[in-house]
């Protein structure tokens, strides 16, 4: 059986205000071509004139991804004609990125691989191009440009070909993605192109060819372009490895015997497709920019974002595991859903003294109450206080837990607290002299139930269970059962 | 003396006695341009209607008593490089033909913060390539001097209105020696300042590393006027420098103490023209007259200056000039013709069953840039494209780019050292007096010589003006070269006015 081996370039679109280059907005959406000035579309004279945002937002990424922080970077020109491309040439960093060598560990909590550190070569800044809008409807074969997005700050992280399956590269992007929101550097929409990936694919099969290479022959590397959603990058990849593997046997060709190819993923007819070697073929004549004067990062620059550094994913999960007893699974799932959500939880944690039962309403009822509604946990409407305080009951007894669901969903809908949401509900608490009372009433009545506990069958308390019920609807269910328990044992 | 006979300095003091109007001095220079630019050719658009409003303009509020610029009411030819808000900026090129810049370049909008005129927009080699202003898609711009002659490029129009009395001042580009040498050429007074001295904001850009912005004046004392109206940080230009900016103007007369000047051996070699040669020797003489000590000195490297200036400079402007792809800015072919002659080309190869020429026709897209730039970029902007684009390919890159790069500090070393011995360095701007036109129709190379003098500033970054300091036995005018360490325009501008005050050599007017 053969290795997949895959590197991932994932393009980040940078969360600030303005372009990298000029002051236009970078809000999605608007009007075409009505966020742009002459810097951003490259008007004859125009020079650009760079966003120190974008250099500490692309330094806190690099923090965080254990990436180093150059001192010295500079800005180069690569060079391609495109009707998106109002300078022809990109602003990009070729040979001194402002960010290299680093890793993002990944790990799979129902265990599919083994935990892993994958390595990052290098994460630089560059200008993103704008957009053609192909208006074929109208049968001309027109095409209209949208330069909105030209100049917009995207950071190209790009991996060591260290990821082996399909599986490892979609939880690779999962968490590059929950860190950079977490960071706050992109919000990594992938609808509107805030993250983009490239994958370069290619296989290695175990040969008793003399050649083999630690028993290994390597076919050609493909890269596939055009990937924007993780399930395509999945798909294609699982593609990609079948048709390498086809290829390899037809053919026998290993790397280095033809060109690195480029194909394009058709996410609807499922499969990738080579592009004309015409379209692939590019020498992009790279050259430092000489507009822009390089840029020399110092250490204290570096600390100064270091210091509003938060906490990373990784690190709460441990922190949940280690510190709050949360299985690794339960812990992935409220870090998954992002800082707010972690915040809430540990709102209801530490105020209710339950980290466990916080844990298990967060994950079941809560998200399950944020899906339908299909909102974050911003707006939902019990408030990490209040269910802190639902949970403490519960946690005390003090809500017969056989209620807690109803409470829960009183406070929901009233967005009132556990105390008023019980008065609501008539719940009052139930003192032990009254169950008492109520076991000894229902005791004598049903002789019958009595002398089935004695025979052994202790599940004969559940007929009475109903009654009491009944009688008196606060009562805790298990307070019951195990009080008629004791006093049929006494006798 | 007539108006436009006059020094902007002295037309300042006119003005300012009341003595004139900024209406009667832009009036002169129109009426000078109308009766003689249909010969010399150095505007390519004067719009006399906008000139006289703006001198009217500041006419009032100089009678109402208000405070005017450093500049106000005097006439400012522009060359066509610098963008002016509304105003077509074509820098010579049809591929720019139609291109109206909405916003203006940081020197023009100065400009106009000092109440100048702006006069029109004058003549130069496409997109400032070239050494003749012969190679203007437009027109060829003649040395007022000699009709016959070439006013020197790339800035050859904004050199020639001076020399021809039709501006008091002018702005033109220096990328390799584009002010310097049309100045020597046309007998005015031209200065490129230190790289970053002058916002590159608006200026349509050639060689970004090289390009500079600079004055072009009859005197050296206007020189000082204008570059001191100019200069400055720009927040627009990251390459601009970030430094507080002298009143050049304060201490121009007073003469240098203890003038060290560096004669540089290679620079009176072979081919340099003996009438140049020894108008340059008689005004180092002077300078020792008034005191100056002479050093010799050697920059090794300078032989290699022009041979590193045309890899690096190339590879720029191809890839500055990319931007013009017919997609975006100006010409495109006419795209009916292109697509039937791209489908003829089609069913022809189809017909012939010929493959492999089927696979090499252009995409639609491809035929449109690659139609809409050959036929829009004159062969000078062309065979430097090509030559960039070459350099920086795969495989030529280190050869030649980067080479070239570790050879243009190797010649800024030279200088860094020069200027440990000496204030200044002394030499020709040019190897000779100005060529007759048409002669490099078959030669670029030996147009790409007559910068040989010139281009070391523009790699080193350094500042150097040219002023007028003889002349040939045939009336041709002969430029003297100063060059100064980085921000050194005031020793520049006060060396050269101690020249002009040695009486030396007295500054002519060209008669027309
Ligand atoms: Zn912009």
């Amino acid at each position: 059986m053969y290795t997949t081996v895959i590197g991932l370039e994932v393009h980040v679109q940078l969360a600030t205000k303005s372009k990298l280059f000029c002051g236009c907005s970078t809000a999605y959406g608007a009007e075409p071509n009505t966020q742009t000035c002459p810097v951003c579309i490259g008007m004859p004279g125009s020079l650009p004139v760079m966003n120190e945002e974008a250099v500490a937002l692309a330094i806190e990424t690099g923090l965080a991804l254990n990436l180093q922080i150059a001192g010295f970077t500079k800005w180069d020109r690569k060079q391609y004609f495109y009707p998106d491309l109002p300078k022809g040439y990109q602003i990009s960093q070729y040979d001194l990125p402002i960010t290299h060598d680093g890793w993002l560990e990944i790990e799979d909590p129902k265990g599919a691989f083994e935990p892993k550190k994958v390595r990052i070569l290098r994460a630089h800044l560059e200008e993103d191009a704008g957009k053609s809008l192909h208006d074929e409807a109208a049968g001309k074969g027109d095409t209209l440009i949208d330069l909105n997005r030209t100049g917009t700050p995207l950071l190209e992280i790009v991996s060591e070909p260290d990821l082996r399956s399909a599986a490892e590269a979609k939880a690779y992007l999962t968490e590059l993605r929950l860190l950079l929101t977490y960071l706050g550097v992109s919000d990594c929409n992938m609808q509107e192109g805030s993250l983009r990936v490239d994958a370069n694919v290619n296989l290695h099969i175990p040969s008793d060819d003399p050649d083999a290479k630690d028993g290994k022959i390597a076919t050609p590397i493909v890269e596939i372009k055009n990937m924007n959603s993780f399930r395509a990058v999945e798909r294609a990849i699982e593609y990609e490895a079948e048709r390498q593997h086809r290829e390899w046997k037809e053919t026998g060709r290993r790397l280095g015997q033809s060109p690195k190819q480029t194909r394009g993923w058709d996410d609807a007819a499922g499969v990738t497709r080579a592009q004309r070697s015409k379209e692939e073929s590019s020498d992009y004549r790279y050259f430092p920019d000489p507009d822009l004067a390089p840029v020399a990062i110092t250490a204290a620059e570096v600390d100064k974002v270091r210091e509003r550094l938060i906490e990373l994913p990784a690190a709460i999960r441990q922190r949940l595991v280690a510190d709050y007893g949360l299985s690794l699974y339960d812990a992935d799932v409220i870090v998954n859903q992002g800082r707010p959500t972690v915040d809430y939880y540990l709102t209801v944690a530490d105020q209710s003294g339950d980290n466990k039962l916080a844990a298990n309403w967060l994950t079941q009822d809560v998200l399950r109450t944020l899906k339908s509604q299909e909102i974050g946990i911003e707006q939902f409407a019990i408030p990490a206080d209040r269910l802190a305080g639902f949970v403490k009951k519960v946690s005390a007894g003090d809500l017969p837990s056989s209620r807690a669901r109803e409470v829960f969903d009183a406070m929901l809908d009233s967005g009132a607290d556990a105390d008023a949401a019980m008065e609501s509900l008539g719940i009052t608490q139930v003192d032990d002299s009254e169950i008492d009372a109520l076991c000894q009433e229902l005791l004598a009545a049903n002789p019958k139930v009595v002398a089935d506990v004695q025979g052994g069958k202790q599940q004969a308390i559940g007929a009475l269970i109903g009654q009491a019920k009944k009688k008196n609807p606060n009562i805790d269910p298990g307070k019951f059962r195990q009080t008629c328990l004791e006093l049929i044992a006494k006798g | 003396m007539t108006l436009v006979e006059s020094s902007a300095a002295e037309l300042l003091g006119q003005l300012g006695a009341g003595e004139t109007s900024s209406r009667e001095i832009t009036q002169a220079c129109l009426d000078r341009t109308e009766s003689h630019d249909a010969q010399v050719g150095a505007f390519l658009r004067v719009d006399a209607d906008a000139a006289l409003a703006q001198a009217d303009a500041i006419d009032k509020r100089r009678a109402a008593g208000e405070t005017l610029g450093p500049l106000a009411g005097l006439p400012v030819a522009v060359k066509d490089l610098l963008c002016q808000q509304g105003e077509p900026t074509t820098c010579a090129s049809r591929m720019l033909e139609n291109f109206r810049p909405p916003y203006d370049s940081t020197v023009v909008a100065k400009l106009r913060e000092a109440d100048a005129v702006l006069l029109g927009r004058t003549n130069m080699d496409e997109f400032a390539m070239g050494g003749s202003t012969e190679n203007s898609a437009f027109q060829p711009t003649r040395n007022p001097w000699d009709l016959k002659r070439s006013p020197g490029g790339s800035s050859g129009g904004a050199a020639a209105c001076v020399a021809a009395g039709m501006a008091p001042l002018s702005i033109g580009t220096d990328t390799g020696g584009s002010i310097r040498q049309p100045s020597a050429f046309c007998g005015v007074v031209g200065m490129k300042p230190t790289y970053g001295r002058v916002s590159r904001f608006g200026l349509v850009a050639f060689a970004s590393s090289l390009d500079q912005v600079g004055p072009i004046a009859g005197s050296v004392t206007d020189t000082a006027l204008l570059l001191d109206a100019i200069a400055g940080h720009c927040e627009r230009d990251s390459t601009s420098l970030d430094v507080a900016k002298p009143n050049y103007l304060q201490d121009i007369d007073k003469p240098l103490d203890g003038l060290r000047l560096g004669v540089v051996t290679e620079h009176f070699g072979k081919g340099l023209d003996p009438e140049v040669e020894s108008a340059v020797r008689a005004a180092i003489a002077a300078y020792e007259g008034q005191g100056a000590e002479i050093v010799e000195l050697s920059l090794p490297h300078s032989k290699h200056a022009v041979a590193t200036y045309y890899v690096i400079a190339p590879c720029e402007a191809s890839s500055n000039l990319a931007r013009y792809d017919g997609a975006h800015y100006g010409y495109r072919t006419e795209e009916r013709a292109m697509l039937a002659q791209l489908q003829a080309d089609r069913k022809a190869a189809q017909e012939a069953g010929d493959e492999q020429a089927l696979d090499d026709i252009d995409t639609a897209l491809v035929r449109m840039y690659r139609q809409s730039r050959s036929e829009a970029i004159g062969p000078e902007v062309k065979r430097r494209i090509m030559l960039g684009a070459y350099a920086l390919s795969a495989g030529y890159y280190d050869a030649y780019y980067l080479k070239a790069l570790k050879v243009r500090r190797l010649i800024r070393q030279d200088f860094d050292q020069a200027f440990e011995k000496v204030d200044l360095i002394i030499g020709p701007t040019t190897a000779a007096p100005a060529p007759e036109l048409g002669q490099f129709d078959n030669d670029p190379l030996g147009m790409y010589l007559l910068d040989l003098y010139t281009v070391s500033a523009n790699l080193a970054g350094l500042p150097a003006m040219s002023l007028p300091c003889g002349q040939s036995k045939s009336g041709l005018p002969i430029g003297l070269q100063l060059h100064a360490p980085p921000l050194e325009e005031a020793r520049l501008l006060r060396a050269a006015r101690m020249f002009e005050q040695s009486g030396a050599w007295e500054t002519k007017r060209c008669e027309l």
